[in-house]
C-alpha cells in the first residue's frame, strides 16, 4: 500500500507524481491541463460565489465520501441563490500517511460528482502535512446568475409555502452510525441539487428563498431564515418528512431529526399560488422524490417576527431555537 | 372518548389548581416537544422533576472522571450527554482540549471490544443512570468476567427512582401527582409505585412518550386527583399503568435479578439534594475489582455560586426564577445540569420559548 509522505508536499518530483497519477488524471479538463498557476476562464454579468472546507471523519461512509460532499457543499451553496454552477477549485490539506489509494477513490468519486453537477474544476493545491492519514478538502465555487432571478429570504412573504425536498437527517446519522460503529442500513444522502433547482427555475416558479439543509438541520436554517426575513413560521409536525428508520435511530439517541443536517436536501419557500408546481417538479427531479409541504409563513410585519414553531398532533405549539452545542447522544 | 375529547378536558379544565411532576428526563423533552403546555388548563401545572440521570450527578464524580481521563493509558469511554457537565471546574468536554483521553459511544459494550484491541490501556466507563440504564452495566460486568477482562473498571453513578421521589414527597414538594416513568417501569414494573401511592395517597400514572400518550395518561392523573377520596374511601391505590404496551405489573425479571446479582444499594448523594437513603446503587465488594473508584465522591461544588438546579430539580422554583436562567446560564454556557442534558428541565424550557 502506497502512502503520502511528506516528500508529497516539497512542490518536487514526489508531488509532481502525485498530480499526474491522481489529481490530473481525474480532474483533467482543457483549462486544467494548461497547467499555469491561474485558470482563465469565461464569465458573466453576476456572479455566486462561496467557499467551504470538508473535514469529515470518516473519510468514506456509506453512500459517499469526503470528495464526493466536497463538491456537493459547494454546488449546492451556489445553487441556493438560483445560479447556475460552473467552476470549482479544490485545495487539499494530505496528512502524512493517508493511503493514495484511497485518495484516488475519493478524487474519481470527486470527478463523477462534478461531472454529474456540471461544473469543471480549474485549479487545486495540495500541502502535505504531519499527521494520520487525515485527509482536508476546501472547495471554492463560482455560479453564473441571471440578475432577473432574485431568490434571497428577505423576498419572503405572509401564505408563502415550506418546501422540505426530502427526509431529514440522513447524512448525519450516517456519519454518526459510521463513527460509533452503529450497524444499520441508513445511507448519507450527500447529492447535488442542480437538477431540482435549476428546473425551478426554468419554469419561472416563484421561489422567495432556498437554503441547503446542512449542519444545524432544518430548524437552525429555518430559525435563521425568520430572522433575516423578519417573519414567523409554522410547521405541521405530521408532515415533516424522516425515514421512519431515521426516526427510530433519533429515538434511541434522543436526536431531534429537525437538527440534523443533510448534504442534498434543501427547503425552498415558494408562493403560495406556485407551491403545488413547485413541489411537483421538486418530487420528479432526482433526489426529490420524498418532497412534502411542510408549512407556511404565518406572519411577516408586527413586532413580533423571527419565530419557528410546530404545530403538533394534538394541536400543541412547539417552539424552536437554533441549534445549541453539538447536539450529544444522551444517556437514556 | 377520543384523543381530541381527552385534550379538550385537559385545555378545559377549571377545577382546583394541580401540579404533576415528571420524573423522567425522556418525558420533560418529550413534552415540550409536543406542546402540551401550551394548551392545556393553566390550573393543570406540570413541573419536572429530578428524573436526567445526568442532572442529578454530583460534581465530585464529574472531577473524578476528568482526573482519570488524564491518568496515563487511561481513556474515559462515556454517553454523550455526560461530555458537557460541568464539575467544580470544568467539563470532559473543556478538557478534551486539555490531554483528556474521552471516547463517546452508544452502548457500554462497545468498551470490550475496544479494552480487546487494545490490552494496555486502562477503560474506565462512566456508568451513569437510572434502573432503566442499570441493567445493561450489569451485562457488562457479566461479559467482562466470562471473557476475563482485566482493563476494563466502572465509575458509577447509578440511582433509583422510587427513593428520590419519597424524598420529595417527605420533603414538601407538594406534588399533585406523578407522571410515573416509563422507561423505568419497564424495568421495575408498575408495582415498584404501589407502596408510595398508596402510603401516601398521591396518584401515580405510568404514561408513554408520545404526544397522545401523554395526554391520556395526563387525563388519567388529573382524573385520579380529583377522585382521590373516593379512591380512598373505596380502597383504591390510585395508580395506573397508562403504557402497558411495554410496561407490566412485576418488571423484567432478568434484569432485576442481574442487578440484584452485581449491585447492592447505598445512600447516594444527587445532586443539589444531597444524600438519599438507600437511593443508590453500587457494585457488590466481591465484585469491586471492577470499581474505578465510585466510593465517597459526594461532594457538590456548584460552577457559579447562583445556580438554582436543586430548587428547580425538586420543583421549589421553575427555571424562569433562577437568577442566572438565560441570563449567564444558556444551552452553550451552562451553569449548573439542569441546563446541559437535552434531558434537563432549563434546557427544555429555554428552547420552548422563543428568545
Amino acid at each position: 500500500m502506497a502512502i503520502i509522505t511528506m516528500a508529497h508536499g516539497s512542490g518536487g518530483r514526489a508531488t509532481s507524481e502525485l498530480i499526474d497519477s491522481i489529481f490530473a488524471k481525474y480532474f483533467n479538463n482543457e483549462i486544467l491541463s494548461q497547467m499555469e498557476d491561474s485558470s482563465v476562464v469565461d464569465g458573466s454579468a453576476m456572479l455566486a460565489m462561496t467557499t467551504d472546507s470538508f473535514v469529515v471523519k470518516p473519510l468514506t461512509y456509506p453512500g459517499g465520501n469526503i470528495g464526493r460532499l466536497s463538491v456537493c457543499g459547494t454546488v449546492n451553496d451556489l445553487l441556493m441563490r438560483g445560479s447556475v454552477p460552473k467552476y470549482l477549485t479544490c485545495g487539499f490539506i494530505l496528512e502524512e500517511g493517508l493511503d493514495t489509494e484511497l485518495l484516488s477513490e475519493i478524487c474519481k468519486s470527486m470527478a463523477e460528482t462534478a461531472k454529474e453537477a456540471n461544473v469543471k474544476i480549474v485549479a487545486g493545491d495540495t500541502k502535505v502535512i504531519e499527521g494520520s492519514g487525515g485527509l482536508i478538502i476546501n472547495t471554492a465555487g463560482v455560479g453564473f446568475i441571471n440578475p432577473e432571478k432574485d431568490i434571497s429570504s428577505k423576498n419572503c412573504k405572509k401564505g408563502d409555502k415550506v418546501i422540505v425536498s426530502g427526509y431529514l437527517g440522513d447524512h448525519h446519522a450516517t456519519i454518526l452510525s459510521s463513527r460509533m460503529t452503529i450497524d444499520n442500513n441508513v445511507e448519507s444522502d450527500n447529492a447535488p441539487l442542480n437538477e431540482m433547482v435549476l428546473s425551478l427555475v426554468n419554469n419561472n416558479i416563484k421561489v422567495h428563498a432556498l437554503r441547503d439543509i446542512t449542519r444545524g438541520g432544518l430548524a437552525t436554517v429555518l430559525k435563521e431564515m425568520a430572522i433575516s426575513a423578519k417573519v414567523n413560521i409554522e410547521l405541521e409536525d405530521d408532515k415533516i418528512p424522516v425515514n421512519p428508520m431515521i426516526k427510530d435511530f433519533c429515538g434511541i439517541l434522543g436526536l431531534d431529526p429537525l437538527y440534523m443536517g443533510n448534504e442534498g436536501k434543501l427547503v425552498a419557500i415558494v408562493a403560495e399560488e406556485d407551491a403545488e408546481k413547485a413541489l411537483s417538479i421538486i418530487k420528479n427531479s432526482k433526489y426529490g422524490e420524498n418532497a412534502v409541504i411542510a408549512g407556511e409563513i404565518v406572519e411577516d410585519q408586527g413586532e413580533k417576527f423571527g419565530n419557528l414553531t410546530v404545530r403538533t398532533v394534538i394541536g400543541g405549539l412547539r417552539s424552536l431555537e437554533v441549534l445549541q452545542g453539538e447536539g450529544l447522544p444522551r444517556i437514556c | 372518548m377520543n384523543i381530541h375529547d381527552l385534550v379538550d378536558f385537559l385545555k378545559n379544565y377549571d377545577g382546583e389548581s394541580i401540579r404533576i411532576m415528571e420524573v423522567c428526563g425522556s418525558h420533560t423533552a418529550a413534552i415540550t416537544k409536543s406542546g402540551l403546555k401550551s394548551i392545556i388548563s393553566p390550573k393543570i401545572q406540570l413541573i419536572s422533576g429530578p428524573g436526567c440521570p445526568v442532572c442529578v450527578t454530583p460534581s465530585a464524580y464529574i472531577d473524578r472522571l476528568i482526573e482519570l481521563s488524564k491518568t496515563e493509558n487511561t481513556c474515559i469511554v462515556t454517553f454523550g450527554d455526560l461530555m458537557r457537565v460541568p464539575g467544580s471546574k470544568s467539563s470532559l468536554n473543556l478538557e478534551k482540549g486539555n490531554g483528556a483521553n474521552v471516547k463517546m459511544v452508544y452502548s457500554p459494550m462497545d468498551i470490550i471490544k475496544m479494552a480487546e484491541d487494545n490490552p494496555d490501556i486502562n477503560y474506565v466507563f462512566a456508568a451513569v443512570g437510572f434502573e432503566t440504564t442499570i441493567p445493561v452495566y450489569t451485562l457488562l460486568l457479566e461479559s467482562l468476567i466470562s471473557k476475563d477482562i482485566k482493563n476494563v473498571k466502572l465509575l458509577t453513578a447509578l440511582k433509583t427512582m422510587p427513593e428520590a421521589i419519597e424524598y420529595l414527597i417527605q420533603a414538601g414538594a407538594k406534588i399533585d401527582g406523578f407522571i410515573a416513568p416509563g422507561h423505568v417501569s419497564v424495568i421495575t414494573g408498575k408495582n415498584a409505585f404501589y407502596g408510595l401511592a398508596s402510603t401516601y395517597n398521591i396518584p401515580f400514572g405510568i404514561t408513554g412518550f408520545n404526544p397522545s400518550e401523554l395526554v391520556i395518561g395526563i387525563y388519567g392523573i388529573t382524573k385520579m386527583i380529583c377522585e382521590k377520596e373516593k379512591l380512598k374511601e373505596k380502597n383504591i391505590v390510585p395508580l395506573k399503568n397508562f403504557y402497558t404496551s411495554v410496561v407490566r405489573d412485576e418488571g423484567n425479571d432478568t434484569a432485576l435479578n442481574l442487578m440484584k446479582k452485581y449491585l447492592q444499594p447505598y445512600d447516594a448523594v444527587w445532586r443539589g439534594m444531597g444524600e438519599i437513603k438507600g437511593s443508590g446503587l453500587k457494585i457488590k465488594d466481591e465484585y469491586s475489582f471492577f470499581d474505578a473508584g465510585s466510593e465517597g465522591l459526594s461532594e457538590d461544588i456548584k460552577l457559579n455560586k447562583g445556580c438554582s438546579c436543586d430548587k428547580v430539580l425538586t420543583g421549589k422554583i421553575t427555571p424562569h426564577e433562577c437568577p442566572l436562567f438565560k441570563k449567564v446560564c444558556t444551552p452553550l454556557t451552562p451553569q449548573g445540569a439542569c441546563m446541559v442534558s437535552e434531558e434537563g428541565c432549563c434546557f427544555q424550557t429555554f428552547l420552548s420559548e422563543p428568545q
